[in-house]
């Protein structure tokens, strides 16, 4: 049912992709700072059968908002990043710890965290978000408050962690005891929700490359997260900018951190691997 | 004077309720993909299905649908085939069918059944994201609308 689905669409595609607007990502490269080589581009994953080639959403975008993230004093996530830098240090919670006092330099300790998380915790029995593991270390090892999901300091602070694995390719494990996690995610990737009835597919594995009226989809990858959003002025996480996606289909979202979302994110983190980590990124 | 009585129509059944005399959405009779009755009996106002099929609250057909007729209207979306030139290539009752329930026309389609009320997975209350609280939610469109947004796409021939 699903394939005819999205052969019907593909046809239906074909027929008229062939006029005058060429769709699809451009031929952009990115490199941030005049040093940080980001892959924007990659062979599809094993998993992946709907899609050959995976491309970060910064290549659909226009560019002026490309051009944001080519250098950091241009890039208004990476407030954030300094936020959270400045957090890093600062006691917080009943043990006198910061951050800093287990993990040292952020620079080296969290090099290539972001690249294989949602990540199985095997002490935990669970498949674990950055943010997950970040309000562990906080509850359990700092004596400190939980942040909210998508709070400003949780934000900034995946931001700090993302940020010095710019550049590494995502590889995130979906064998083992993951698997399960990883199918549950995929079902909900192909699960046509609301009123409108459209799946997270529908628009970006059948439709990228296309407008619907004034956007300009793209693959819908999480790479570039978290990712500073210029219409909302601020830095928005993984799961804010999914449940904005389910509203549009005027469909009941699933919450910050519920075990929907967070296993939806290992599926569309998989469906990444292989393009650099890219966030904290800009988009529209 | 036709034109007066059409408009005094059109706003009784545009008003939200589809108006008494309407096919509710779970009665329309399709033949394959195809609505040969007219949804309300009331000839469609093809200036009305204008305004239906370009504002994002309503259809918002451009969303999807590129149509050159409407280029006054910014943004047009490329999910779905052109719309121009569309009633040359289907009959009124073939159009009536794909705006009501294209689902039935097109296995699978990415486009939206606008005259349908149930048989959602988590339907959402409009665009907040929280849940609906009715069991039959409102059609997407009403029943009047559809007449009219039909009645435009009639006016979509090839020269
Ligand atoms: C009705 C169309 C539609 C549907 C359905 C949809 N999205 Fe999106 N999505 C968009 C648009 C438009 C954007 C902004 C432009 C872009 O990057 O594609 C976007 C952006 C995104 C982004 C940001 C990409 C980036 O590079 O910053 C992610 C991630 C995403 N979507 C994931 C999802 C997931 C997961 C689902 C299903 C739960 C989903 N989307 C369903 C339309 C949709
Ligand atoms: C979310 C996308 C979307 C929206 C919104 C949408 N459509 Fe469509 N429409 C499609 C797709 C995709 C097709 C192609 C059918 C298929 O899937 O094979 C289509 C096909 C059609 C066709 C047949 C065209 C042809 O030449 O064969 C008509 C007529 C049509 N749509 C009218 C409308 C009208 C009128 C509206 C608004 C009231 C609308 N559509 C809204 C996606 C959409």
């Amino acid at each position: 049912m699903k394939r005819t689905t999205t052969l019907v669409s593909v046809l239906a595609l074909a027929a008229w992709t062939a006029g005058p607007t060429l769709a699809g990502p451009d031929d952009h490269q990115l490199v941030i700072n005049d040093e940080i080589q980001i892959i924007t581009e990659a062979a599809a994953p094993a998993h992946m059968d709907g899609i050959d080639t995976i491309y970060s959403g910064w290549r659909f975008r226009a560019d002026e908002t490309q051009a944001l993230e080519l250098d950091d004093f241009e890039n208004p996530g990476m407030i954030g990043v300094e936020n959270a830098m400045a957090i890093w240090e600062t006691v917080d919670g009943s043990e006198g710890k910061s951050c800093a006092s287990c993990h040292e330099s952020a620079e080296s300790s969290m090099k290539g965290v972001r690249a294989v998380y949602p990540k199985w915790n095997e002490a935990a029995g669970e498949v674990r978000t950055l943010e997950m593991q970040i309000n562990d270390c906080r509850t359990t090892r700092m004596g400190a408050e939980k942040w909210k999901w998508s709070g400003g300091d949780m934000v900034d602070m995946t931001a700090l962690i993302s940020s010095v694995s710019r550049g590494m390719p995502v590889n995130v494990a979906i064998d083992g005891p993951a698997q399960s996690t990883w199918e549950k995610g995929k079902e909900i990737y192909y699960t046509r929700f609301g009123q409108l009835e459209l799946s997270c597919a529908n628009c970006h594995e059948d439709n990228y490359g296309n407008m619907i009226r004034a956007d300009h989809l793209s693959q819908g990858q999480i790479n570039g997260f978290p990712s500073y959003r210029l219409k909302t002025a601020k830095l928005g996480s993984v799961h804010n900018r999914f449940k904005g996606c389910v509203r549009d289909t005027r469909a009941e979202t699933f919450a910050d951190g519920s075990p929907e979302f967070v296993a939806l994110e290992l599926y569309v983190a998989s469906r990444g691997n292989g393009l650099s980590v890219e966030g904290p990124s800009v988009r529209n | 004077m036709k034109r007066t009585l059409m408009t005094v129509a059109t706003l009784v059944f545009g008003a939200g309720m589809a108006g008494a005399d309407a096919v509710a959405p779970a009665d329309v009779v399709f033949a394959d993909g195809s609505v040969a009755m007219s949804l309300t009996g009331v000839a469609g106002d093809p200036e009305n299905g204008r305004k239906v099929m370009t504002t994002r609250g309503l259809g918002n057909c451009i969303a999807c649908h590129e149509v050159t007729a409407l280029s006054d209207f910014p943004f047009h979306g490329e999910v779905g085939p052109s719309l121009d030139g569309v009633a040359s290539r289907w009959e009124e009752a073939e159009l009536r069918g794909i705006v009501a329930n294209a689902k039935i026309m097109f296995d699978g389609t990415m486009m939206p059944a606008f005259y349908k009320t149930s048989g959602y997975i988590r339907p959402g209350k409009g665009f907040t994201g929280k849940a609906a609280t009715e069991e039959e939610l409102e059609p997407l469109l009403g029943a009047q609308d559809i007449e009219d947004v039909v009645a435009y796409l009639m006016t979509l021939k090839d020269e």
